[in-house]
């Protein structure tokens, strides 16, 4: 079946990103919101929709609607999106779901977090382990990083996949973010550093682990009809799905292949595309092996192979596959709900050509992905330029 | 922040795997319509989704299904114990639990599907043991 989809991005946003004193989780999502909307060249009165995510630092039961109250509007549509770091692409799936419906016609999806400021970095690890099952994971001291160093070391074992692959991956994120003028991590790293960096979880490393930061993005979602009251062209979504097989890893079905595949599947075949469509690609990266795992799984490259070509330089600028080229979790920078949404931000400023020195030449079709939890629910968009 | 470890607080569907724990029993689920063992223990079975999962004593034989040496500790009352190891156990009877590694220098001998035994490890709460795994020489 397929399916015309109607919906187009028409604002995207991200504040400043890295230690942000004095900042604040609404303050962010605020500040988000308003230069997203001055990027679509709507105000405040335009939006019917707003979807939230969620805040550790402020866990507010109603976000969406503390939101609302915050700014000063009265949206027809609201509500909280919560499914970790596929919350920013489930927004986008779902804002687009209500514009198509009829329901809105411009819908921002918001999100931010001040975890450095508002936890600290020790207190936003422990934060994070509330991910692990409270009875049979976390009385053993699950991590967040020790729950991806247990999928690493399986996937290693399956797949062949190295140490190697994995820093090469964290080394050309960082070549992405320098880049970028906003990027928290701007200096060079070689794969000696990253190889010598301490170990947070054997197999993994400081460097194969997302950054923690402060920092905000807005991404709004419009009725295609509405493209001449919009300041640039509309960006299309072509494709959405999702894939969900578990959510504390003691309860996944297999440490190697997760909801990633039907997630793209779902999202290339309503797009009518496939994998080598793919001109630049803004995948999850919430640690390397996250985003080797992923990269095999949708269908990029062969299960054994994502190594091998990161290491190649496949995911650089000049690369088959360019991936990440903000510098993604690793370099770029990861707050909460807006980590994801990072991604979606950098594949519209790409489809637009607004990726200066990071732009990838005649960027037509982008791929977006999030995932939440440990590889648990996961989210792809297929966007299109025009 | 508390110096005690998290411990679990169980619920009525796990009370009495806690309680089977504390007394050196391991417990999982079964059901008695696709045969399917599972983990967490639960009444619904989330292979064919009919309610009324049995209890089964697991014989507490199991393989490492993956491992990783813990450095960077969630928080400050496992800080002291790293480096320590958290393993995937695959059951002998097809479920899988998560568990720390015990014993001497198991850091360094753990190894993905080496077999396991395992064991009850007493905390400061007198009523909770936690299952726990060691390498089988």
């Amino acid at each position: 079946m397929t399916f015309t989809r109607k919906a187009i991005i028409s604002g995207v946003a991200e504040t400043a990103i890295g230690e942000l004193p004095g900042s604040t989780c609404l303050g962010l999502h605020a500040e988000a919101a308003a230069a997203a909307l001055a990027d679509a060249g709507l105000g405040y009165g335009d939006i019917d929709g707003v979807l939230c995510a969620y805040s550790f630092v402020a866990p507010y039961p109603m976000l969406s609607s503390v939101f609302c109250e915050h700014v000063g509007i009265r949206p027809a549509v609201t509500f909280a999106i919560q499914v970790g770091g596929a919350s920013a692409a489930t927004m986008i799936m779902q804002a687009a779901a209500l514009v198509e419906a009829g329901y809105c016609r411009h819908v921002l999806c918001v999100t931010g977090d001040n975890r450095v400021s508002g936890l600290s970095r020790d207190g936003a690890v422990a934060a994070l382990a509330a991910f692990g099952h409270p009875e049979f994971e976390q009385p053993y001291g699950i991590s967040i990083p020790a729950a991806y160093a247990l999928v690493a070391r399986r996937y290693m074992h399956e797949t062949g996949a190295t140490l190697e692959h994995l820093a090469a991956i964290a080394v050309e994120h960082r070549r992405h973010a320098a880049r970028h003028p906003k990027a928290q991590m701007r200096k060079p790293i070689t794969l000696d550093e990253v190889m010598a960096s301490r170990v947070i979880a054997s197999p993994l490393r400081l460097f194969d682990c997302c950054l923690i930061s402060d920092g905000g993005a807005a991404v709004i979602v419009s009725a295609a009809e509405t493209a001449a009251d919009l300041r640039k062209p509309g960006i299309r979504l072509l494709g959405a799905g999702q894939g969900h097989t578990h959510e504390h890893l003691v309860a996944a079905p297999s440490l190697t292949d997760f909801g990633c595949k039907q997630a793209a599947a779902r999202a290339f075949s309503q797009a009518g595309l496939k994998p080598t469509d793919v001109d630049v690609a803004e995948i999850y990266d919430s640690f390397t092996i996250t985003l080797l795992v992923e990269l095999e799984s949708i269908g990029f490259f062969a299960k054994g192979e994502a190594g091998p070509a990161a290491a190649s330089g496949a995911l650089g600028l000049g690369g088959s596959l360019p991936c990440n080229t903000h510098g993604g979790l690793l370099s770029f920078g990861h707050s909460g709900a807006a980590g994801g949404m990072f991604h979606a931000v950098e594949a519209v400023r790409q489809l637009r050509g607004e990726a200066e020195a990071r732009q990838v030449a005649g960027a037509e079709i982008a791929f977006v992905h999030g995932d939440g939890g440990i590889l648990s629910a996961h989210c792809s968009l297929v966007m299109g330029r025009g | 922040m508390s110096d005690a470890k998290p411990l679990p607080r169980p619920n009525a569907e796990t009370k009495p795997y806690w309680d089977a724990a504390s007394k050196g029993e391991l417990l999982y689920r079964h059901c008695p319509a696709c045969g399917h063992a599972q983990f967490p223990p639960r009444d619904i079975c989330a292979a064919c989704h009919r309610p009324g999962t049995e209890w089964g004593k697991a014989s507490g034989r199991g393989t490492v299904h993956s491992f990783t040496v813990v450095h960077r500790a969630p928080s400050a009352v496992f800080k002291s114990e790293t480096p320590y190891v958290i393993a995937l156990i695959d059951c002998a009877e097809g479920f899988r639990i998560m568990t720390n590694l015990r014993g001497e220098g198991v850091a360094a001998k753990a190894g993905v599907g080496r077999g396991v035994r395992i064991v009850f490890e007493a905390t400061h709460d007198p009523a909770i043991k936690l299952p726990q795994a060691v390498l089988e020489e």
